[in-house]
């Protein structure tokens, strides 16, 4: 298979394309207010077509985290990573501590127990 | 807007052999549309009409809204490259300077410098004999001439016989690249989906002379899911739903569904210790095209 610098052919490129995009904001190696790559440049570095690539940028417009400044080309909007950064906060809430929080009821386990154990099994991986 | 492309009710036939079966689609300018499909399926046909050099037995293509056999107003805006191209001024004093200076002439977008460096990159001799060169450089010269004219249509037909896959990458490369710069409407026709899957923005497979997908590439892409693991977890999860392939070894099964899976269906998956695996567009063409197969050959039957 060609090589598309790590992307997965087994889902739509251009939600991939988005997707990366996104984490880059929210770890900051795309600063708010820099220029993002356009998207020939983002084309040649995954060896995909440029509509794809130009769709994928266009998921990030349309959700207000890029923006166009006319002739000059795409950038992070201001405000950008603190609501991706939000947004995953409130994923991780869903995904991890309540179903993390329901399970330590039906056990028994009580809020100050489970916030030791916690405490205990990041002990634990810090030290290992 | 104009199609680039428009096929309609399209259907060819040799003799008491139908190549091409009712075939209907639209190509829509400035995108690179993959033509799918096994050997045979009628590929080389449908080029050759779109391309002019052959008539349909009934229905009809448009190229820019007109016809194009003999007709130089849309021949002039097309190129198209062929497996095994064949230079219609051979003989030996017809050397790959000639070709090019051939084709410099003939196209009005050529680009000399484009050329030359697809030349280098390819390491093409120009003064070699057309008919001396290897397939592989053969091949080279008719990518070389695809993307240096620039047309406005650009097909290509298995361009790449006896090349490597290092210069089917540069290739790859080198078409987005100028596409990239340049926007034109590339028809290419492949039986190596994955190498070029990426390149693609729409697919039309055909088998056995008929359209059996025609989408959006990154619509196809995870369409269909491969569920692996224990027998009796795998038709739990599947029931009701359309297998497209079932593989059984001892205790275990691997079934191929269609459709998309939400986030409860993979979280019990997940609870059932399934293995999910969404298809490539290449496997997802694959099955397309043997459920057609299976399709016609329950007809056939029946």
């Amino acid at each position: 298979m060609q090589e598309m610098a790590g992307l997965d052919e087994g889902a739509p490129l251009f939600v991939q394309i988005a997707e990366r995009l996104a984490e880059e904001i929210a770890d900051g190696s795309l600063a708010e207010g820099g220029r993002v790559p356009s998207a020939n440049e983002l084309a040649a570095y995954y060896r995909i077509n440029p509509a794809t690539a130009a769709k994928g940028i266009g998921m990030l417009t349309d959700d207000g985290l890029l923006e166009k400044r006319r002739g000059i080309g795409m950038f992070v909007a201001a405000g950008a990573r603190s609501r991706l950064l939000g947004e995953r906060r409130k994923r991780f809430t869903e995904r991890y501590v309540e179903p993390l929080v329901a399970e330590a009821g039906r056990l028994g386990i009580d809020a100050d127990d489970l916030v030791a154990l916690i405490r205990e099994s990041s002990f634990v991986q810090r030290g290992s | 807007m104009t199609p680039a492309i428009s096929v309609a009710g399209l259907t060819r036939r040799y003799g008491g052999q139908i190549a091409l079966d009712d075939v209907t689609f639209d190509v829509e300018p400035g995108s690179i549309t993959g033509l799918l499909g096994r050997n045979g399926a009628g590929k080389t046909t449908l080029l050759r009409i779109i391309a002019g050099h052959e008539f349909a037995s009934v229905g009809s293509v448009s190229i820019f809204g007109s016809p194009p056999v003999e007709n130089d107003k849309v021949l002039g805006k097309m190129v198209f490259i062929r497996e095994d191209q064949v230079y219609p001024c051979g003989g030996w004093a017809f050397r790959v300077r000639n070709a090019l200076q051939a084709a410099s002439w003939l196209y009005p977008n050529w680009d000399h410098d484009l050329a030359e460096t697809l030349i280098r990159d390819f390491g093409l001799p120009r003064g070699k004999a057309v008919q001396k060169l290897s397939r592989g450089m053969r091949s080279a010269l008719g990518i070389v001439i695809g993307l240096a004219s620039r047309a406005e249509l650009t097909l290509f037909d298995e361009p790449y016989a006896g090349l490597d896959p290092v210069a089917r990458q540069l290739f790859y490369d080198r078409m987005l690249a100028d596409y990239a710069e340049h926007p034109r409407t590339v028809l290419l026709s492949t039986h190596l989906i994955d190498e070029a899957a990426g390149l693609l923005e729409r697919v039309v497979v055909i088998d056995r002379g008929r359209v059996v997908l025609n989408a959006a590439a990154d619509d196809v892409r995870g369409t269909a899911t491969r569920v692996s693991g224990p027998t009796i977890a795998v038709t739990d999860f599947t029931a009701g739903r359309t297998v497209w392939d079932r593989r059984k070894f001892a205790s275990q099964e691997s079934v191929v569904i269609a459709g998309q899976l939400g986030d409860a269906a993979r979280a019990r998956a997940r609870a059932l210790y399934l293995d999910l695996e969404p298809l490539t567009l290449q496997q997802v063409v694959v099955h397309a095209t043997r459920m057609q197969e299976a399709g016609v050959r329950e007809r056939t039957i029946a």
